[in-house]
């Protein structure tokens, strides 16, 4: 029973990180149509901002939530940044995305090295996340719930701010239809800076909540990368309610799988299951309904 | 309009005709300079002709690290150390008169990259020795390379053992130097069972293969076996069955970034040192601080060398190291054994008179070096090197201080031959 209840935790909070490193995608990925492969390094970023804040603000109760502020604009900003620096270029030629932002990802990893050296860095979990809670049996460590409580208030913000905000209308009305938006009299430009800011700024929110349970270091942003991808492609492109279900998913699928098996193992079985469900759904478990003839 | 298969072929003509000349020429000067003032390796044994320029001020020593990637983390303070003793033997007036010339190469953390760039060393930056490699991946990818250029090695990383090679000199601890003196540890401490969690890859295998069977015939229980592969950040399921399985240790042969959150979530998770310690063989200074000591304190380590080693020789190194590196910067087992590689290096070809590879061979045996962890000797029949063994405590302070040492160095034993136990392991 409590090896049941401790692997249905366990499925929680990886599916609750993997929804934190997806979310971002989904928007920038999903919605967009741009390949971020520097997303990882987004999220290397929010983790550093961590670490940086850290230095500045003793307590790491405070210093947390102030980093999930400033992660989030780090991660913004550099989003921002790339979008009119480079991909502004290179809409509709998502092959084009995928190298420059692999190559953005490169320059920002050998960054954070030189910077910060290749070596792990140590930031401090709040007194407040240490240890864990007894649930049914099983022992679930708090700094797995407030990633948990994280995702969901992440989640519940965007979707928020895409169904209730004139920006969210506007997201919407451009992934739609970009002419008519622009047609309409939306700025497509702004809009299409506003979506990368908010996109990247959620991978910098995932950073953050990962220094509490993996290492901050400059290959960290890469060993997500890969599963938000998944995440976002198994849910359905520009679906919020797809990459939800798909991050819950994978988690317990992966969590109850690797508990019987090992974790390679885990991978691989998780790995056939996805092609399987993609061969039978190609366009992912949900699909964006839209009037437009694009 | 012509063939467009005709336009092919004239044109490839005409790229061939552009590349005749420039390769006879540089065909040309390559077999002039070919035989300048160059070391003359054609010795026995040797099916590669060395490179290596003994007529200069200069001999060219190549190190070669994962300078980038997930064993970055581990590798760069290796490539560090190296450079310091290569800096001191340079400032005591070289070695046989010549300055040592280090020449830095990235292996990126992926053994054909190791294998790649430890054929460039040898073959085009005609370096006199290598000092390199910490996985056993990386390790077993470029001991063909210098067995095929017979150029030599030197690995300064502790690994699983039932491995020797005349190009390689092994200056890290074989198992019979850092695995069983743990075990014979946690017998005597009265551990009855063991979790044992590792990388997916050659090292931790082997090691856990060799656990096992010691296990096996002292009585201890194998509770449960894990691999995950390389740069895994996530524990929390391996966690769940280590405290499960209430094991009396958990043996850790994870690598690199891995052991951040193994430990986070090992502590996370509410288990501590006192009733489950977890004994880790790739766990050095360096990564405590990454770790956080405060996930860590309290859980034990194998090695040969600790900064808190108490020795004149040690306290220099560890000083001399703070002032290159930087005051906060630690000193650990692996940097310990890359220092006292290019010292044994320097002495054995002071002994030999000579640079080349077959003269080093014949003169290592007996060679030796006082090393910060204590005087270390060649051991000629099967190129590793005598050590101390010794277990650590992780202490909050994020150093390791030694808790049990063998009093003497311990004589390597890479195949295990003196160990009944260890017959039918290959």
């Amino acid at each position: 029973m409590d090896v049941l209840v401790g692997q249905l935790f366990t499925g929680l909070s990886l599916g609750s990180i993997l929804l934190l490193a997806a979310l971002g995608l989904s928007l920038t990925f999903g919605q967009m149509g741009v390949i971020n492969m520097a997303h990882g390094e987004f999220i290397m970023a929010g983790c550093y901002t961590t670490y940086v804040v850290q230095k500045v603000i003793s307590s790491a109760g405070v210093s947390l939530v102030v980093s999930l502020l400033i992660g989030f604009l780090v991660g913004g900003l550099l989003g921002a940044a790339l979008e009119m620096g480079l991909i502004r270029w290179m809409y509709d030629r998502p092959l084009d995305t995928l190298l420059v932002t692999f190559g953005v990802g490169l320059v920002l990893q050998q960054a954070a090295r030189d910077i910060f050296g290749a070596p792990a860095k140590n930031v401090l979990a709040p007194e407040w996340l240490s240890g864990g809670v007894t649930i049914m049996g099983a022992v679930v460590p708090k700094t797995r719930i407030f990633i948990l409580v994280l995702a969901v208030v992440a989640v519940t913000t965007l979707a928020t701010v895409l169904k209730t905000t004139p920006l969210g209308r506007r997201i919407r009305a451009v992934v739609q239809n970009r002419g008519l938006a622009e047609t309409s009299g939306v700025s497509s430009r702004l809009t299409d800076i506003s979506t990368f800011f908010i996109g990247s700024g959620l991978a910098g929110v995932a950073g953050v909540a990962l220094t509490l349970i993996g290492s901050t270091s400059p290959t960290i942003g890469q060993s997500y990368l890969i599963d938000a991808f998944l995440v976002v492609v198994i849910g359905g492109l520009g679906q919020i309610k797809g990459t939800v279900i798909a991050a819950f998913a994978l988690g317990l699928l992966n969590s109850y799988i690797e508990y019987s098996t090992t974790a390679s193992i885990a991978k691989v079985i998780v790995f056939v299951i996805i092609v399987i469900v993609l061969q039978v759904r190609p366009q992912g478990l949900f699909t964006v309904r839209t009037r437009s003839l694009a | 309009m012509p063939d467009s298969r005709d336009i092919h072929r004239s044109r490839s003509r005409r790229i061939t005709k552009a590349l005749v000349a420039p390769t006879a020429v540089a065909l040309a000067g390559l077999l002039l300079t070919g035989c300048g003032a160059k070391d003359d390796a054609s010795t026995e044994g040797s099916n590669a002709a060395s490179c290596v320029d003994t007529s200069k001020d200069s001999i060219k020593i190549g190190s070669l690290h994962s300078l980038s990637g997930t064993m970055a983390i581990s590798e760069v303070t290796v490539a560090n150390s190296t450079k310091l003793a290569v800096d001191q033997i340079n400032a005591a007036g070289g070695v046989m008169g010549k300055k040592i010339d280090l020449v830095l190469e990235d292996g990126a953390s992926d053994p054909k990259t190791f294998a790649e760039k430890a054929e460039k060393l040898v073959s085009s930056d005609c370096v006199a020795a290598v000092f390199g490699g910490w996985t056993s991946s990386s390790r077993k990818a470029m001991k063909p390379k210098f067995e095929s250029l017979n150029s030599l090695l030197y690995y300064p990383v502790q690994y699983e053992g039932l491995e020797d090679s005349k190009n390689i000199f092994y200056t890290g601890a074989t198992t019979n130097q850092q695995i069983i003196p743990a075990l014979d540890y946690l017998k005597q401490k009265g551990i009855k069972s063991l979790y044992l969690v590792g990388s997916d890859y050659v090292f931790p295998q082997t090691a856990n293969r060799e656990i096992k069977a010691y296990a096996a015939a002292n009585g201890i229980e194998i509770k449960g076996e894990d691999y995950t592969p390389l740069g895994s950040t996530d524990f929390s399921t391996i966690v769940n069955k280590v405290r499960n399985a209430k094991a009396g240790a958990v043996f850790n042969t994870l690598n690199g970034d891995s052991n951040v959150a193994f430990f986070r979530e090992y502590t996370n998770a509410g288990l501590k040192a006192a009733d489950m310690p977890v004994v880790s063989v790739s766990i050095a200074e360096e990564e405590v601080a990454g770790i956080g000591a405060q996930n860590i304190a309290g859980q034990l380590t194998a090695w040969n060398y600790y900064q808190t080693v108490d020795s004149p020789v040690n306290k220099k190194f560890v000083a001399d190291y703070k002032a290159a590196f930087g005051a906060d910067k630690p000193t650990s087992d692996p940097m310990e054994a890359a220092y006292a590689s290019v010292y044994l290096w320097k002495n054995t070809v002071e002994k030999a008179k000579s640079f080349k590879v077959a003269d080093i061979q014949a003169a290592a045996d007996g060679v030796t070096f006082d090393a910060p962890e204590g005087l270390v000797t060649v051991d000629g029949s099967n190129h590793h090197i005598t050590k101390t063994a010794r277990i650590g405590e992780i202490r909050p302070d994020g150093l390791i201080y030694t808790v049990w040492d063998s009093g003497k160095a311990v004589t390597p034993d890479p195949y295990l031959k003196s160990y009944e136990w260890a017959k039918g392991l290959k």
